[in-house]
């Protein structure tokens, strides 16, 4: 039996977490046996990372007490916690771009001579073994910058193993990978479980809990809810746990009523910041009427081929037609005027001027356009009217135009830019990433808003890396690889395993059959 | 022969100058690879030639003054690393009143301990720092003019390979340069981001304390108000120059170092240029190298922002 | 939020002033004597009031310089160069162009700041197409604009023989209330009747501080109510995003520092017309940018604000010159102790923190994050 039923290795009780005012944790318990894969699943911003912040010592919390093997622990730092055996990899890398792989996962432990002088080569020798041990394979002496983020993410595995863990925490490993990484992550993972380690997967996908999970423990809103073993439960009762109430997960809309082209991209050339070109010929053509998604995995030339045609990025070469017009390296503020708004996939970077109160906020675009002023005067009357209207259309809280817009919540937030654009009446609209790190609610907010919009007969491109996303809400499916269209498909045929297969650079439809 | 003396002489007064502001830079280049920006050298530098000159004033020994400077230097940075490092305050307001504080407790103290006078009183050459190798060549030769320098010169070289070899070849140097990069990496690992950050702010304002003592106890032989002129914003300059490296910072510095020389050999001679224009020299030398360098430069990742630990 | 700031600045001011009492005890003098003889220097004699508004106008403008600078995400710390820059052009242009009176001072002044505008537009120049940080580009222009300007007074047709300064600008450009009125037999007969008066004008009384409220009136209304300053606020707090939105971001940068340069610029030419006359030639900074980017951000980057702060600063600075011939304490105290509200003002964390714990010993609710 893989699973030791009489260790708890990990015992944390009645978890308080506070941030000012913010209960993030509110009194949770969580227990875990050695040898077990357990499953933490919630929604966004439901607690999961702050608790295990805790457990790993970079949270201290407000109240509550941790148990480890059942003896009574202090985690005040991370140190503390990996000389306990408690190994992290969180959602958003903790590497050091310029650093190599030996000396990212050697830091704080370092290998040295006399003198504190480092040993490189020890160290890179130690690294190669434990690779070797686990199956988790890297080349020690590359730059973290010059190698892929599964690569990354072994990295990342291997720093914890590195120091000794036998627990491992995974913060939503899964995000940035393709299904064929993702598979072999769950390998993974089944691998070192057999190996005697424990292992915490913070998830909020819940194919993923039945596919590796040997227990589940549900949050909502700072609060447990239940622990469940998951052979137990479907994916349906998970998700109502998770979300307090029954959930679709299929986007309700009608067949499409497809028109002529509005925006078509010819043969589109984009460099990415380092001068090399990230999109690389790309070419697509979005129909009115229709919601086209962009499948693929971060970092293929998505940020910059958006950036290239809203006018934020240098085109090299190839040509943007809107409408019948060229808008090939127009302006930001010309290609608005001609009819294309975004939804920006770093909403507190682009999308909003988080010093700025709300209403500010809803006339980025149109500041200088009566009625919002005249002769270069701001006309605070017309503007706080006009956002006043939004924020009732858009239920955006609280209820208050003057509201600071960085202290928004991530889905009100979202709201004002997705009013914003689409009070700009759009031809395209394009929506990058639109629904990151929001809660259920607030999704299946955004997607009605973007149905809506293709049923008034215009067009949307969405471009998101959760495929489950492009596969509910789009009529068409383009997959993205290496800065090209390598297949579009109709939203009905697709399914995941070809998707997958493009999405990793698998050559066309008909090869992936 | 004129000619070739000549070229020594200018060697010569380009690695003299360019010393103080290879400490100083050397000292940008600690704290920011650490993540602190650090516009407060010039007024560390300010306290650092004053006290140097007052001790060795005082007591007779050079060596004792340059040490001291160091400290004073140092302790200033304690300020500057407190608002930075512990209270995340913005680095660059806090240098401005490193840039306040520095000068004026140099000048307020200056007037205390001499009679009112705003600048300190002249040490006599031989307590001033020795130049190890004088007498070693010929006076006037090609080598005497180029190698009869100050120790401080060869000290600010040492410390270049030292600082190299710290940043680069040891654990410190590694943990200090993951805080610049990626603080909470570092900190997921254990690694004490603060100990370090107060390490690396502190140890650049010793170094910005010595360089101002090169001036002060070395270059000339008292501290006065207009002798800390820039100084600092050009180490600066020459540490984004070189691109955040020691080595470097030192071309930077000797680049500047040179103008410097420049600047004194055509003064003294018969060429009719106005000292004012010449005095601009390395100021607008400043600002065509960053014009031509500074597009590719990108420094520490983090630098200049501070760290929270408890945010999520 | 607001008013959290403004006790932020009174306490970290009360810093200041317990340091400079710490730093002159230290030094064997007594604080309160010496705190008593710069309140006195400033509001012992109407003469005093004058010089202080006197000193303090050109603060005024150079901070409301860095001001508008910082709100729209620039740090000026050029104040100083284009301050220089302005009074070497309005020194230029008051000695050589022959102009009626009232005409002639509004040309000068206009001369100085679009002087100042232009030194400061180079610097935003290099940032916008360069990338070029302005505040080591600030900082190198302001060296360059000293040098620059004493070798324009070192020019045979502008120096004054014997005098480390230029010439004086012609009578015609000065900007002085009631300069001709006060000697003439008028002016004299009338101050000899009422002493307030005389007191209070004998000192250059001029209409640069006029002109500095009426700036700061300008800058607030255009940053408050005006498509420029949103877009101009747009690219500061957020220019990624201010560029999504179609606001030319490198344009508004250049724009912004060009503002920024011309208050400065307008700065030294009031000085220049009101107070020196003329152009000396500098061994060292005079300071009035420095202390410009201290009053900005005493008045908490606000352009209204900056008139009060500017108010203390020319009073400090005003009654810290009596420490010296009074009771012998070297003047620097009043550096370091602006220096010190400085660094408080850099830490506002700090001071929340002092502030939440007055407010939980009170019975208030405030919990600290940390």
């Amino acid at each position: 039996m893989r699973i030791d039923y009489d260790t708890k290795i990990i015992e944390m009780k009645n978890i308080t977490k506070k941030f000012g005012d913010f209960v993030a944790n509110d009194n949770i318990d969580l227990t875990v046996h050695k040898g077990e894969i357990h499953a933490l699943l919630g929604e966004n911003g439901a607690g999961k990372t702050t608790l295990m912040n805790i457990l790993y010592g970079l949270y201290e919390p407000t109240f509550g007490e941790i148990y480890l093997n059942g003896k009574k622990t202090n985690i005040t730092n991370p140190s503390v916690a990996i000389r306990n055996g408690i190994g992290m990899v969180h959602q958003h890398f903790m590497l050091v771009e310029t650093f190599t792989v030996v000396e990212n996962i050697i830091l704080g432990m370092e290998t040295t001579q006399r003198m504190g002088v480092l040993d490189i080569n020890r160290a890179t020798k130690e690294v190669e073994e434990l690779s070797k041990k686990y199956g988790l394979h890297v080349d020690p002496n590359a730059k973290i910058h010059d190698i892929t983020v599964g690569m990354q993410q072994r990295v990342e595995i291997l720093k914890a193993l590195y120091r000794g863990a036998d627990i491992l925490i995974l913060d939503e490993p899964t995000a940035v990978l393709t299904p064929q990484e993702i598979d072999e992550l769950m390998e993974i993972m089944r691998s070192l479980a057999s190996q005697g380690k424990t292992i915490i997967i913070i998830t909020h996908k819940l194919k993923e809990i039945k596919q590796v999970a040997d227990y589940c423990t549900v949050i909502r809103r700072g609060k447990k809810v239940d622990t469940v073993k998951v052979a137990d439960v479907t994916e349906e009762d998970l998700a109502s746990m998770m979300v307090g109430r029954q959930v679709s997960f299929k986007v309700d809309k009608k067949e499409a009523n497809v028109g002529d082209v509005v925006l078509k991209v010819d043969n589109l050339v984009v460099k990415d910041n380092r001068k090399l070109n990230a999109v690389k010929g790309l070419s697509l053509e979005l129909h009115r009427g229709e919601i086209l998604g962009i499948a693929g995995v971060d970092g293929n030339g998505q940020s910059e081929f958006i950036e290239g045609i809203t006018g934020l990025r240098p085109i090299e070469s190839g040509r943007v037609i809107l409408n019948g017009k060229d808008i090939t390296n127009l302006s930001p503020k010309e290609i608005i005027e001609n009819g294309m708004n975004t939804i920006p996939e770093d909403r507190q970077k682009r999308g909003l001027i988080l010093d700025f109160t709300v209403a500010e906020n809803m006339i980025l675009e149109n500041y200088h356009k009566e009625p919002f002023s005249t002769k270069g005067r701001l006309n605070h009357k017309a503007i706080s009217d006009f956002s006043k209207e939004l924020i009732e259309k858009f239920d955006i809280r609280p209820r208050d135009h003057m509201h600071i817009a960085g202290e928004l919540s991530g889905g009100n937030q979202q709201k004002v830019i997705l009013a914003r654009e689409i009070s700009n009446d759009p031809d395209v609209l394009i929506a990058a990433q639109p629904t990151r790190g929001l809660d259920v609610g607030a999704i299946e907010y955004v997607h009605k808003y973007l149905v809506e919009q293709r049923d008034h007969g215009k067009a949307v491109l969405l471009i998101s890396f959760e495929l489950d996303e492009i596969m509910n809400v789009s009529d068409r499916i383009a997959v993205i690889f290496n800065g090209k269209i390598v297949d579009v498909m109709d939203a009905k045929e697709a399914d995941e395993r070809t998707l997958g297969y493009l999405m990793a650079g698998g050559g066309t439809i008909d090869e992936a059959k | 022969m004129k000619a070739l003396n000549d070229l020594g002489i200018i060697i010569g007064i380009s690695l003299m100058y360019a010393a103080p502001l290879m400490y100083t830079a050397l000292g940008g280049v600690i704290s920011e690879n650490a993540g602190v920006v650090n516009i407060g050298l010039e007024g560390m530098m300010t306290i650092g030639a004053f006290t140097g000159a007052t001790v060795a004033y005082f007591t007779g020994n050079p060596w004792l003054g340059f040490l001291t400077a160091g400290l004073a230097g140092g302790a200033l940075a304690i300020l500057h690393a407190i608002a930075c490092v512990t209270f995340t305050a913005d680095h660059v307001v806090s240098g401005i009143a490193m840039n306040f504080i520095g000068p004026g407790l140099a000048l307020y103290l200056c007037k205390i301990f001499f009679d009112g006078a705003a600048m300190t009183l002249p040490l006599d050459l031989d307590h001033k720092i020795p130049r190890p190798l004088n007498g070693l060549f010929p006076t006037d030769s090609f080598l005497n003019s180029i190698f009869n320098q100050y120790a401080t010169v060869y000290i600010a070289f040492l410390l270049v390979i030292l600082v190299w070899f710290m940043l680069y070849k040891t654990k410190l140097g590694l943990r200090l340069r993951s805080v610049g990069e990626h603080p909470r990496a570092a900190d997921t690992l254990g690694v004490n981001v603060y100990k370090i950050k107060y390490f690396a702010v502190i140890l650049s304002g010793i170094f910005a304390g010595l360089g101002g003592a090169a001036l002060s106890i070395a270059v000339v032989s008292n501290y006065r108000v207009s002798l800390i002129s820039g100084q600092g914003f050009i180490a600066l300059a020459a540490m984004i120059f070189g691109n955040w490296k020691p080595h470097g910072a030192m071309w930077g510095c000797l680049l500047f170092g040179v103008a410097q020389g420049l600047v004194v050999y055509l003064g003294g001679t018969s060429l009719k240029v106005s000292s004012q224009l010449l005095a601009m020299i390395p100021y607008i030398i400043t600002i065509i190298v960053l014009m031509v360098f500074v597009g590719e430069a990108t420094g520490p990742a983090a630098n200049g922002i501070p760290y929270e630990k408890d945010r999520d | 939020m607001k008013q959290n700031r403004f006790i932020m600045i009174v306490i970290s001011i009360l810093f200041g002033l317990i340091t400079g009492a710490i730093v002159l005890l230290v030094a064997g003098f007594n604080p309160l004597e010496a705190y008593g003889v710069m309140v006195k220097g400033v509001f012992g004699s109407p003469k005093y009031i004058s010089w202080t508004i006197i000193r303090s106008t050109p603060l005024i403008l150079t901070g409301i310089s860095v001001a508008f600078a910082f709100r729209t995400g620039l740090f000026n710390i050029g104040a100083e160069g284009q301050f220089i820059i302005g009074s070497l052009v309005a020194t230029l242009v008051g000695y050589f162009v022959k102009l009626p009176p009232i005409i002639h001072p509004i040309v000068a002044l206009l001369a100085g700041a679009l002087a100042g505008a232009l030194w400061a537009g180079f610097a935003g120049l290099l940032k916008s197409k360069f990338g070029i940080n302005e505040v080591i580009t600030t900082i190198m222009l302001n060296w360059i604009a000293l040098y620059f300007s004493n070798f324009m007074v070192f020019t045979k047709a502008f120096k004054r023989p014997n005098k480390d300064a230029s010439h004086r600008i012609l009578e015609s450009a000065s900007i002085n209330v009631l300069g001709k009125w006060k000697t003439s037999e008028a002016g004299k007969v009338f101050l000899a009747e009422h002493k307030f008066w005389k007191e209070f004008l004998n000192p250059p009384v001029n209409y640069g501080f006029i002109i500095a409220i009426l700036a700061a009136i300008l800058i607030w209304y255009i940053l408050k109510h005006t498509t420029l300053g949103y877009q101009l606020r747009a690219v500061g707090f957020n220019k990624d995003a201010a560029e999504y939105g179609g606001i030319d971001v490198k344009k508004n940068i250049v724009v912004s520092m060009m503002i920024a340069g011309a208050l400065s610029g307008l700065a030294g030419a009031t000085q220049v017309l009101g107070v020196s006359k003329e152009t000396a030639i500098l061994a060292i900074m005079e300071g009035y940018g420095f202390d410009g980017i201290a009053v900005s951000l005493i008045a908490g980057n606000n352009p209204l604000g900056c008139i009060p702060a500017a108010l203390l600063f020319g009073g400090l600075k005003y009654g810290g010159s009596k420490l010296q011939p009074t009771i012998g304490a070297p003047f620097e105290v009043i550096n370091i102790i602006i220096g010190i509200i400085i660094f408080f003002i850099a830490m506002p964390k700090l001071v929340e923190i002092i502030t939440s714990y007055k407010g939980k010993k009170e019975g208030g609710k405030v919990e600290s994050t940390k």
